[in-house]
């Protein structure tokens, strides 16, 4: 951990730059003229102009178009949003609330708040502007409910919290402009259904506001003005092109290193990957799961013979440690971060010169955010190296090379929009005033992803906000809403409203422990899993520190600092993302393709030139399937590269059919790329093994019993409201919730299978952990494109999926069988009849 | 379904994998905290839990009596959520309860929750039932010997493959046993709780419910839980 220097100010001159990024070399041009004078001189000062996309923004306030600027990071977004509502509110002299600022993440919020007030204090400019998030003091939501600022900055969950008072119509009356900003980070997921709703509202309330999306370039534009109209139609929605930015300037790292056949910390490169932050300035080191930035951060120190300022940053340290890691970051006073995800999004710097990200970048779209990251600057190229961590990475990162050279995007179409979410917004809205059910449809439906939602859906949602909507209905005397004469719905008591409030939000997290050193500092949160699992006097890594493990105590996990650097524990999964469709197409592509190979390493070469002469490579559009003994047992190794969710459940799908074929299969093991079974008997039949059938009763017997769907139903019953985060007064724990949702889903599934939130949560979990969606395009796809070999020992493509067996972590249904095999175990080792 | 059979008091029982206890020689099926409307009783305050709660149990209950067919049923207290559930029982529910208690010798023990039930229940209410050495009650008393109890809603913990897999239980330290809750609804407190430990010997057994067969496991192996969730004090979920 790089604990030398001290907290600095957050933000730096170069930050502001890259906020207001504008064209700096451009001379004034004479077009110049539909900016005021009071700016334009704003502007002369500094040497700057605005960019044409910034002027294109301000054409659209002044056609009242609804608008959506797509534009790269560093293309000066965001002031191209908040330029039309300053010069509006200082022309008009607006009163009270003019512009909404919606952001995913309270520290943007909070940082645009502080880079606002540069050109509000220099040009002197009438305009108010106020953050209001989770962390704002009581009184001064009070008074901002009283006297509103001109430009109030918040969070989806605070918005929706706002929505629920019963003031919330005479406090958005005026508004004039909804800004919502990095909405292809909110567009399809729950955070965004919910924004989506409200926004809803708030046209309703305000029925001359204007939206404003500002986005990434995503791949699917037409979605995201979608998403943002009024009415779910992109026809609507003006968009408006930032323009691309300069060329990354990318390369894969040529490592005289020996290319790993397996694993994912790219250990072997990272002497490589030293020698390069210290050629730079600074460096952000992305990592794809928090166990790979603990153990690069602790790797890099080990080469770190110049003690660079090298710094780690990921979702599970302390909140107060980040902050100082990007403070310093910002004020350029380190050389390298080595971070998660939780870099993605969120405070501009424009000071890191290099991006550089070790392991596969999963994804096309995530890589050019991630080298997005370096000179934030539109008119000077990113300049990014991608470091596999073994032979398959070494294919993928290829593949996504070619698809940042060729702009081609990746990333999942917005899906239709959750009914927990719905249900959540149904009570907040019953909370802040009476609601007649069909203008509430009509209201909801005018949002996109709910613009398909059936008139039976939404009902049942109300009855089940109303009293439980159980089939069996025996609540009528405990509703949560009271219906009025005129027959609208309004919440029932003050103690319904009380415990939304409570409860508003999407974000269900996991529970996770505090970890601390004994009478020492803490040092952030691990989950609870991962700390159950620990032995006292086990070893592990978190915060870049290896720590022994004292015990827990009051949802603490206490740990003493170890000597030495190797971890008896492996640092745990999380934040592990599936390889797209995108770049496993590309893959598929280029291993189909030998005269493109030159691109690659030797080393891959001769790896891909043997698989050739002892088996063969996988077609673009088939399925290669290779069987061989092994040991005692039969191995069938399918090179899918469907990624791994759509593979553990190909795996679970798979085990059940050759159980039933009498094969005895044994386990299976899935990476991104491949998946792996080994049984008894040898597969004889792969084409009726891989029928699309499989996807019937299997999957939903599987699916039923499987952990995963109860987990899932435990976020859709918080979400929805069924089951509570916290009470008054009483801090639950999340560990109180799963257990118990999970003996509410048991009973739910038995007696009332189509209760509204059992379709919500069979509705998740296809989308996500399962991607059933995905297998089933698959299984179509190979059918009569099936390509076995029997060999008779292992191809060379084949030893990356074995290297991983045992390293997996069981996941799903088998997770239900190991209560039985742990007991066993022990009662071995107690009776003595352990082998 | 595979019951584990132990000796206990004297006695031999079997400790079934749905967390009744069955003693074939006083042809009894025994049974803890089956917490009867509790759903309801959380719907009066608000959370709206499914209400099926008593129609699962009920459904439990009639499978353990249909593989161990005893003329005897003995409720070892806390059978329902509150002095309420008894009224707030749906009619289906009722009728299936009212055949039950016809069928067999029922012996309802009283509980905290259910301190007194109403006569319309069938059955018949005791603070105590003794039986061949064995007394049965809600809950543990100071002095213990062959007596089986409920109230605590026992559960265990083991590490497998760097998890916590955790279970209802029975547990029993050769003079108390104390049953896991029964209840489709309950939740459960661990063992390895003063509140549980303080009433045993040093060296104790849990019997952990898997999913077809029951596991012993010795206390040496237990591994403690982080946040107690104390059944005395119910909570809201």
């Amino acid at each position: 951990m790089y604990r030398k220097r001290e907290p600095i100010e957050l933000m730096s001159r170069g930050s502001q730059l890259a906020l207001w990024s504008a064209n700096a070399a451009a001379p004034a041009p004479n077009d110049d003229t539909n900016l005021p004078t009071r700016f334009a001189d704003w502007f002369g000062a500094r040497g700057w102009s605005p960019h044409p996309h910034q002027r294109a923004m301000l054409e659209a306030a002044r056609r009242d178009q609804h608008t959506l600027l797509i534009a790269p990071t560093g293309g000066g977004k965001t002031l191209a949003g908040f330029l039309p509502s300053l010069i509006e509110i200082t022309e008009t002299a607006a009163e009270g609330l003019h512009t909404l600022y919606v952001s995913p993440l309270k520290a943007l919020a909070v940082d645009i708040h502080r880079n606002l007030q540069t050109p509000v204090a220099e040009m002197a400019l009438p305009v108010t502007v106020e953050t209001r998030t989770g962390d704002t003091p009581q009184h001064k939501r009070r008074r901002q409910r009283e006297r509103p600022p001109n430009i109030l900055l918040t969070t989806p969950e605070s918005l929706t919290l706002l929505l629920s008072y019963a003031d919330a119509p005479n406090f958005f009356r005026g508004l004039r402009c909804i800004v919502l900003d990095e909405i292809h980070s909110l567009a399809g997921t729950k955070r965004g259904d919910q924004l989506a709703l409200c926004v809803a509202r708030l046209q309703k309330l305000a029925p001359r506001c204007r939206r404003v999306g500002l986005s990434a370039t995503v791949a699917w534009p037409d979605d995201l003005r979608a998403w943002l109209a009024p009415d779910a139609a992109a026809a609507s929605v003006r968009l408006i092109d930032g323009g691309a930015g300069a060329d990354p300037d990318i390369r894969i790292l040529a490592t005289r290193a020996d290319m790993p056949w397996s694993g994912h910390m790219a250990i072997h490169a990272l002497p490589e990957v030293y020698a390069e932050i210290r050629k730079a300035g600074t460096t952000i080191v992305f990592v794809n799961t928090r166990a790979q930035a603990e153990i690069v951060f602790q790797e890099l120190w080990r080469c770190n013979d110049d003690n660079l300022p090298i710094a780690l940053h990921h979702g599970s340290l302390a909140v107060e440690q980040r902050r100082k890691v990007e403070a310093a970051m910002a004020a350029g006073t380190l050389r390298a971060v080595v971070a998660t995800s939780s870099l993605d999004l969120g405070i501009d710097w424009a000071a890191v010169d290099l991006v550089i990200q070790v392991g596969a970048p999963k994804g096309a779209s995530r890589l050019i955010q991630r080298i997005g990251r370096s000179e934030h600057r539109l008119d000077r190229p990113s300049r990014a190296i991608l470091v596999p961590a073994n032979r398959f990475e070494v294919l993928e990162c290829r593949a996504a090379l070619d698809a940042v050279a060729e702009n081609t995007l990746d990333g999942d179409r917005p899906q239709p929009g959750g009914l927990d979410v719905l249900a959540q917004h149904v009570l907040a809205m019953a909370c802040s005033e009476p609601f007649d059910p069909d203008d509430l449809y009509r209201e909801i439906t005018a949002a996109a992803p709910y613009a398909d939602l059936g008139r039976q859906d939404f009902d049942d949602v109300v009855a089940f906000v109303d009293h439980g909507g159980y089939a069996l209905r025996r609540y009528e005397r405990w509703r949560r809403l009271e219906r009025l004469p005129d027959g609208r719905y309004r919440a029932a008591s003050p103690a319904v409203v009380q415990r939304l409030r409570m409860n508003i939000g999407t974000i269900v997290e996991a529970t996770t422990l505090k970890v601390r050193i004994k009478r020492g500092p803490y040092l952030g949160e691990v989950e609870e899993y991962f700390a159950l699992g620990l032995e006292i006097g086990d070893t592990f890594l978190f915060s870049g520190q290896l720590l022994r493990f004292d015990g827990i105590r009051e949802m603490t996990l206490q740990a003493i600092r170890a000597p030495g650097d190797t971890p008896k524990v492996p640092a745990y999964v999380g934040g592990r993302l599936p390889l797209t469709t995108h770049l496993a197409d590309r893959v598929r592509a280029i291993l189909a393709r030998p005269a493109g190979w030159r691109a690659l390493p030797a080393q891959v070469r001769d790896w891909l030139d043997i698989q050739r002469i002892r088996s063969c490579l996988p077609e673009p559009d088939g399925l290669l399937i290779e069987s061989f003994p092994r040991g005692q047992r039969e191995f069938m190794v399918a090179y899918c590269f469907e990624g791994r969710n759509a593979h553990q459940t190909l795996g679970m799908l798979l085990t059940k059919r050759m159980e039933r074929a009498g094969l005895a299969p044994m386990g299976f093991v899935a990476t991104d790329y491949v998946i792996a079974v080994w049984s008894l008997r040898p597969v004889g039949n792969v084409t009726t093994l891989f029928d699309e059938d499989m996807l019937g009763d299997d999957l939903e017997a599987w699916m039923d019993e499987s952990s995963m769907l109860k987990r899932t139903f435990r976020n859709v019953a918080v979400i929805g409201g069924l089951i509570e985060r916290q009470y008054p007064g009483q801090k639950k724990t999340g560990r109180q919730v799963t257990f118990n949702s999970d003996l509410i889903y048991d009973t739910l599934r038995r007696h009332d299978p189509q209760h509204v939130l059992l379709r919500a949560t069979r509705h998740d979990a296809a989308q996500g952990l399962t991607d059933i969606g995905r297998l089933a395009s698959f299984l179509q796809r190979i059918k009569g494109h099936i390509t076995h070999r029997r060999l008779d020992r292992v191809s060379p493509l084949a030893v990356p999926i074995l290297l991983e067996i045992g390293k997996e972590r069981v996941d799903g249904a088998a997770l239900d069988l190991m209560l039985d095999e742990a007991a066993q175990a022990l009662i071995a080792e107690a009776t003595g009849t352990a082998p | 379904m595979t019951p584990a059979e132990f000796q206990f008091a004297g006695e031999k029982l079997l400790a079934d994998p749905s967390g009744a206890l069955i003693w074939p020689g006083g042809d009894s099926a025994i049974v803890a905290d089956l917490h009867f409307e509790k759903g309801s009783a959380f719907a009066a305050r608000g959370t709206l839990l499914p209400p099926y709660d008593s129609r699962e149990t009920l459904r439990r209950l009639e499978a353990v009596l249909a593989r161990h067919p005893m003329r005897r049923v003995i409720c070892l207290g806390d059978s329902f959520h509150d002095g309420e559930g008894p009224a707030r029982l749906g009619a289906d529910e009722r009728a299936t309860l009212a055949r039950l208690t016809a069928r067999h010798d029922w012996i309802w023990i009283a509980g905290n929750h259910d301190p007194a039930l109403p006569e319309t229940i069938g059955g018949v209410t005791t603070a105590e039932y003794r039986a061949a050495g064995l007394v049965f009650r809600h809950q543990a008393a100071k002095r213990g010997g062959g007596e089986i109890s409920g109230h605590f809603h026992p559960k265990a913990g083991v590490a497998a493959r760097g998890r916590r897999l955790t279970g209802r239980c029975f547990v029993t330290d050769g003079r108390r046993l104390i049953l896991p809750a029964f209840g489709a609804y309950t939740g459960g407190l661990d063992v390895r709780d003063p509140a549980i430990e303080s009433l045993l010997m040093p060296e104790y057994t849990v019997l952990i419910l898997g999913t077809a067969r029951v596991h012993r496991i010795p206390r040496r192996v237990l591994r403690a839980r982080t946040v107690e969730d104390d059944p005395r004090q119910p909570r809201l979920f």
